[in-house]
């Protein structure tokens, strides 16, 4: 179980999470995965996004892409739900729209076997602070 | 295909993680400096320090009002007690928005991070969200949130080393709608009615338990960190004079792109209409947004190149509210959206005080005559005054901003309610007692299509020969209009025909 | 003190800090109209809901208009109480409480005394500008009283009655919006949930919402059944009020000229509750030396404190809410059932007439009586010792209509044997009036000495829980009073907790006692009118010539002819009670 019981330890232990997230990005690494976030706020759910993600997550297994799979929250886009972000390792990550499992399959097949767009790509439409 | 690139509209500051990081997992709020700024304030600053940030970075009230929070964080500072809260107001309520929940159910430790903080500011050490049960998803993520922040050291005792206690509870709300007003609010978590008080005093120095308590509202927390960790000064580069930072809205209506946005202040509603919110549905022409939920307005055509904030939302008749935004087209009727608002208020209101127990159930009756075409030019009238006076009198910001919807389609629409009265027409063909269908016999082939669908047997006609209509049977709901392969039937914008 | 200068309608003047308007404004002589406030000083009871806004003013530079009754004053305030803008937003407040209130003024039993009406009444209002839905919820009888609640104008008095006075938690507002009410839990009825039938609900609603359940015209049916023997006992807090509802000044004392009505009206005798009083006092004084020389004598089970348990409404909330100590109240029967009990067996056999010929009607300034006297437990073969008990309101009404010109009859005498009584059964009506009654036959009783001044000045007083140490001879005597209910719990609790090191404790319902009872004329929140009430009460005390319960004449032969000793046992099968455990009672929720 993490303690912290310091500033400087909540800065090393957020470094020490930032390096093992950016080695599943890294191209290069053999520990390198496909990121993949499901917006899973009510809105979502409600559109069906925890069909996408169950199907996702078992697909990947099954198809043997090294991936991970996790929720997140509203990413804003309540037209287009359910919505994912797939990131592939080294490349900017990418947001899709009306992901039911007939697109989560073609994504898989497609953008994240073969890097190919498919349809429903949502423009990022906003800056961020970081 | 290459990603289409075009230029952000939207700045996310308060959404900043909403969508990136995973609610349930405290490891990735850290990654994305979660307790970064809560670890900074204690280690650096003082409470007051703190606290003349927070006033240098302009940041002001986002449930509504637009208070500025650090004033408002300082008068409870130096309110003396053995004992103060900080309560977050997670109770959203107004129709058509969902920014709290959003925020809550993709980034709870900001607003945990932040109530922290603002403990620490005023000197409180236990802190209260009075969340609405509706939000089953929110709670569950906030429980979740509250107790790995416990079991990591950033909530609980001595947090980070610096002595500072804060712990965080849960209250739940039933959903009254009334409860977003911070007395009502502080009742309803006593166990109490959840009906306001007179303000003074003030929750700052009496509130919760009647002690000093902060309310805050969920947008306003998400705001907090940012600010700690990049200065006050960057926060106060956006915005404009007097409303800094963004906004969080929830574009809802007769949009193309219904979503959770955030802009900011000062950008324009044509911005956020035509180049966030993808223009109007199916090419219709825009007639109104409806902001601040039922204590707000509408705006209208001529406030599109309007900068959006505070000051210039209460000049057009309308208010910043909580941030729902809802997009109406020309099939609107803007009468039945002030009547839609104050059903919404006469069930809503708590029924303490008279001019919104009563007036707005007034208010109501007469607005559902006019829309029904029983109006007459008095009503007109009465409807200003009685809504002149619920503002002046009622007890509470509800009731005092209830009757907004009527000031401001009335301001902005006075033509439509003249024609509701005058001509007993409802131009957006909304009004169903103001229109009828018509069968045209010359397009009309008598296939009966019409007849057949009819729910209540309206429609009469022999075979192969024109149909016919009866519009006392009628109820207007469209199906034959749909079924109808000929184009024979249309709907005529003139009050009911009896016959 | 800080003092603070402003204007009001042009008059400058200075309050102190922490004023609101509408005080500040009555100092000046400006008195603005109000409807939900209400405040009783001196007992520390007031009602500001701030929530009719009928109250509301001008201030300058303020956005929009100010409620009076909980706008403190600020330096410099320039107030105006009578602007077009004021006054037009007060008619239209007016308006809209009638347009959701039922047009039957001509046909309610407040009629006359509603405030609603009188404010429509002084705005001039000809004409409600506003229809639509009236709000409409079922009627609710209960034994004493009954709940019009379409007459609700959410003043919220009785609630804060109910709740912060009484603590008895039966009434609250409910629902949202238009259709808010007030009303108990779940919208039951009043019999369901724990109210105690005190009244004080029924003696502060402004409107017709709240009144109690009418008995005249069962007592004037008795009245004309020729094989009926109706006879009448008046409560001593009764001739203390009565005055008022025909244009007397409060606390006239007005005994002889309402002997004189009720034979009028038809009584066959004319009793006095006071007299049972009296006779209580020889029960409870007697039960109270008991157990004090048994706890004297260091017997574990002694049952102290005792508790008085003449008030009905205390009654009730004892049952409800602390039925873990229903063995400590004294079994004496209140006044009114005593006297019930004696009428229909001793009385009844005097004057030869069958029990169930002969009609007891009671006269009282509670509402709680009227469900006390439907209780099984005073009953005989389901005849009720005591068959009607009316209000001093409905006893007015009475009179009224019988075409009796009140302020011009001569004084009467009570009949005898139950209508003689002595100065200590009068002071029943104020709160520490039981005890100080009590005291003064058990100290007689108990020393055997005379005492020297009659009057126990300590056990008087206004503050809601008092107490005092009494010599009895060399015994210290540790009395404890508390009148509105919420002081009762507080000395209940500390005698639950163990806390408690008194010998007796009397309690009374309502704030002030009897005087102040939920069926006395309505006081409008004048609270000089229960001051004057219970100066009356001790100026009648004063008068009489007996002031000691064991000296009346016609108790002693009372016991002589029939009872034979105080707490006998005689005395136990007609004089005392039991109670019951009421927390528990069954909740159902009424369906239409």
């Amino acid at each position: 179980m993490t303690h912290i019981k310091s500033l400087e330890q909540l800065t090393s232990k957020r470094d020490e999470l930032k390096s093992n997230l950016s080695r599943l990005d890294d191209p290069n690494n053999s520990e390198k995965k496909v990121q993949i976030k499901v917006a899973m706020a009510t809105c979502g759910i409600a559109s069906g996004a925890r069909t996408t993600m169950d199907f996702l997550t078992a697909e990947l297994s099954k198809r043997n892409i090294p991936s991970v799979v996790t929720q997140t929250g509203c990413m804003g886009y309540c037209y287009a739900e359910p919505t994912i972000e797939v990131k592939l390792p080294g490349k900017e990550a990418v947001i899709f729209g009306y992901v039911d499992t007939k697109r989560a399959d073609e994504i898989i097949e497609k953008y994240i076997k073969t890097g190919e767009l498919t349809e429903g790509v949502i423009p990022r439409n906003y800056d961020t602070i970081d | 295909m290459e990603t289409p690139v075009n230029k952000p509209k939207q700045l996310r500051i308060a959404l900043r993680n909403c969508g990136m990081l995973d609610p349930e997992n405290i490891a990735e709020s850290i990654v994305r400096d979660a307790y970064q700024a809560l670890g900074k304030v204690l280690k650096e600053y003082s409470p007051q320090e703190c606290i003349n940030i927070l006033k240098q970075s302009g940041l002001r009230g986002r449930g509504g009002a637009g208070f500025p929070t650090g004033l408002k964080w300082e008068i409870a500072s130096k309110s003396k007690s053995d004992q103060k809260y900080v309560v977050c107001n997670a109770d959203e309520g107004d129709p058509g928005a969902f920014m709290d929940r959003s925020i809550l159910e993709g980034d709870p430790h900001s607003v945990l991070e932040a109530m922290a903080i603002c403990g620490y500011c005023i000197g409180a050490d236990k802190g209260l969200i009075y969340i609405r049960a509706e939000y089953p998803l929110a709670i569950k993520r906030l429980k979740i949130a509250i107790s790995q922040a416990m079991e990591w050291g950033l909530l609980g005792k001595n947090i980070l080393g610096s002595g500072f206690n804060f712990e965080i509870k849960l209250c739940y709300g039933a959903g009254a709608f009334v409860c977003g007003e911070e007395t009502a609010l502080i009742h309803s978590m006593e166990g109490k009615r959840g009906e306001p008080t007179n303000k003074p005093p003030f929750p700052a120095t009496s509130g919760f338990m009647k002690k000093p308590t902060n309310v805050n509202n969920v947008e306003t927390f998400a705001n907090i960190a940012p600010i700690i960790l990049k200065g006050p000064e960057w926060f106060s580069s956006i915005g404009t004079k007097n409303s800094k930072g963004t906004k969080v809205f929830a574009l809802a209506g007769k949009i193309n792109h219904v979503g959770l946005i955030e802009v900011p202040m000062g950008t324009s509603l044509r911005e956020i209409i035509y180049e966030i919110g993808g223009g109007i549905k199916e090419n219709k022409k825009f007639k109104a947004v409806q902001t601040g939920g039922p204590s707000g307005g509408c705006l209208t055509e001529k406030h599109l190149d309007t900068p959006i904030d505070y000051e210039n939302l209460i000049a057009a008749g309308s208010m910043m509210g909580s941030g729902g935004m809802i997009v109406m087209d020309e099939n609107d009727c803007m009468v039945s959206v002030a009547k839609f608002y104050l059903d919404f208020i006469v069930g809503e209101s708590c029924g303490k005080c008279t001019p919104c127990r009563v007036g707005n159930k007034r208010l109501y009756e007469i607005l559902e005559r006019i829309t029904q075409g029983k109006g007459v030019m008095k009503d007109l009238d009465k409807l200003k005054n009685l809504s002149y006076i619920i503002k002046d009198t009622a007890l509470c910001g509800l009731g005092q901003t209830s009757p907004n919807p009527v000031f401001s389609t009335l301001e902005n629409f006075y033509d439509e309610y003249y024609e509701h009265v005058v001509e007993k027409k409802c131009r957006a063909g909304h009004c169903k007692n103001l229109f009828h269908y018509v069968i045209n016999e010359e397009l009309c082939v008598g296939c009966a299509a019409c007849k057949r669908c009819c729910p209540v047997h309206a429609i009469t006609g022999e075979k192969r020969k024109p149909h016919y209509i009866d519009s006392n049977i009628c109820i207007r709901c469209n199906e034959c209009i749909e079924k109808c392969s000929f184009d024979a039937i249309s709907i005529q914008l003139e009050p009911k025909i009896l016959v | 003190m800080e003092m603070i200068e402003l204007s009001i309608d042009n008059k400058v003047l200075r309050v102190k800090k922490g004023t609101t308007i509408l005080k500040a404004a009555r100092k000046v002589g400006i008195e603005i109209p109000t409807l939900c406030h209400m405040e009783l000083h001196n007992m520390n009871i007031e009602n500001k809901p701030g929530s009719c806004r009928v109250c509301v003013v001008e201030v300058d530079g303020r956005r929009n208009l100010a409620p009076a009754c909980i706008t403190e004053v600020t330096p410099g305030m320039v107030v105006n109480t009578h602007t077009v803008r004021v006054l037009n937003a007060r008619k239209t407040i007016v308006e809209l409480l009638i347009s959701d209130h039922p047009y039957d003024c001509l046909v309610c039993a407040k009629s006359g005394n509603c405030d609603l009406q009188s404010i429509a009444h002084k705005f001039g209002i000809r004409r409600v500008h506003f229809k639509g839905e009236k709000s409409t919820y079922r009627k609710d009888t209960s034994p004493s009283i009954i709940r019009d609640v379409d007459k609700c104008i959410m003043c919220r008095r009785c609630e804060m009655m109910c709740n912060e006075v009484q603590t008895v938690g039966a009434l609250s507002a409910v629902n949202r919006g238009f259709i808010s009410v007030v009303a108990p839990a779940f919208e039951m009825n009043l019999e369901q949930s724990s109210c105690t039938y005190c009244g004080q609900c029924v003696s502060v609603c402004p409107t017709g919402a709240l009144t109690e359940v009418d008995s005249t015209n069962k007592v004037l049916l008795a009245l004309m059944d020729k094989s009926k023997t109706v006879i009448v006992q008046t409560a001593p807090s009764v001739r203390a009020a009565l005055g008022e509802e025909f244009g007397l000044p409060a606390g006239t004392l007005v005994t002889g000229k309402m002997v004189a009505a009720l034979r009028r009206i038809g009584f066959k005798y004319v009793f006095d509750t006071d007299f049972a009083a009296d006779l209580t006092i020889m029960e409870e004084g007697t039960e109270l030396l008991g157990r004090l020389k048994a706890h004297l004598a260091g017997e574990s089970n002694a049952k102290l404190p005792i508790l008085t348990s003449c008030c009905p409404g205390w009654v009730n909330f004892m049952e409800h809410n602390f039925p873990d100590l229903l063995h400590i109240p004294s079994t004496a029967k209140s006044p009114q059932q005593m006297f019930g009990a004696i009428a229909k067996t001793y009385f009844a056999d005097l004057i030869g007439v069958k029990r169930q010929d002969l009609v007891v009607v009671s006269v009282m300034p509670c509402l709680a009586k009227k469900y006390e006297c439907q209780r099984d437990e005073f009953k005989v073969d389901g005849n009720p010792d005591v068959d009607f008990s009316i209000s001093t309101r409905e006893l007015a009404d009475l009179i009224k209509q019988s075409n009796i010109d009140f302020l011009n009859l001569p004084d009467e005498d009570f009949d005898t044997p139950l209508g003689e009584s002595t100065g200590a059964s009068v002071i029943f009506g104020n709160t520490g009036g039981v005890i100080e009654a009590a005291c003064r036959t058990a100290y007689e009783l108990y020393t055997g000495k005379k005492l020297d001044v009659i009057e126990f000045e300590s056990l008087r007083g206004k503050e809601g829980i008092r107490s005092a140490k009494l010599d009895f001879d060399g015994l210290t005597l540790n009395i404890g009073i508390a009148h509105g209910l919420s002081n009762a719990r507080k000395l209940l609790d500390d005698v639950r907790a163990g806390k408690s090191d008194y010998h007796a404790i009397e309690i009374m319902a309502c704030v002030g006692g009897c005087i102040a009872g939920g069926g006395q004329p309505y006081h409008h929140g004048d609270s000089k009118i229960l001051r004057q009430r219970r100066n009356a009460i001790y100026r009648e005390d004063k008068n009489k010539t007996i002031r000691k319960s064991h000296e009346n004449p016609y108790i002693i032969q009372l016991y002589k002819d029939f009872l034979g000793q105080p707490c006998g046992q005689k005395s136990h099968e007609l004089l005392h009670t039991v109670y019951y455990d009421k927390s528990r009672e069954e909740i159902t929720i009424h369906h239409d």
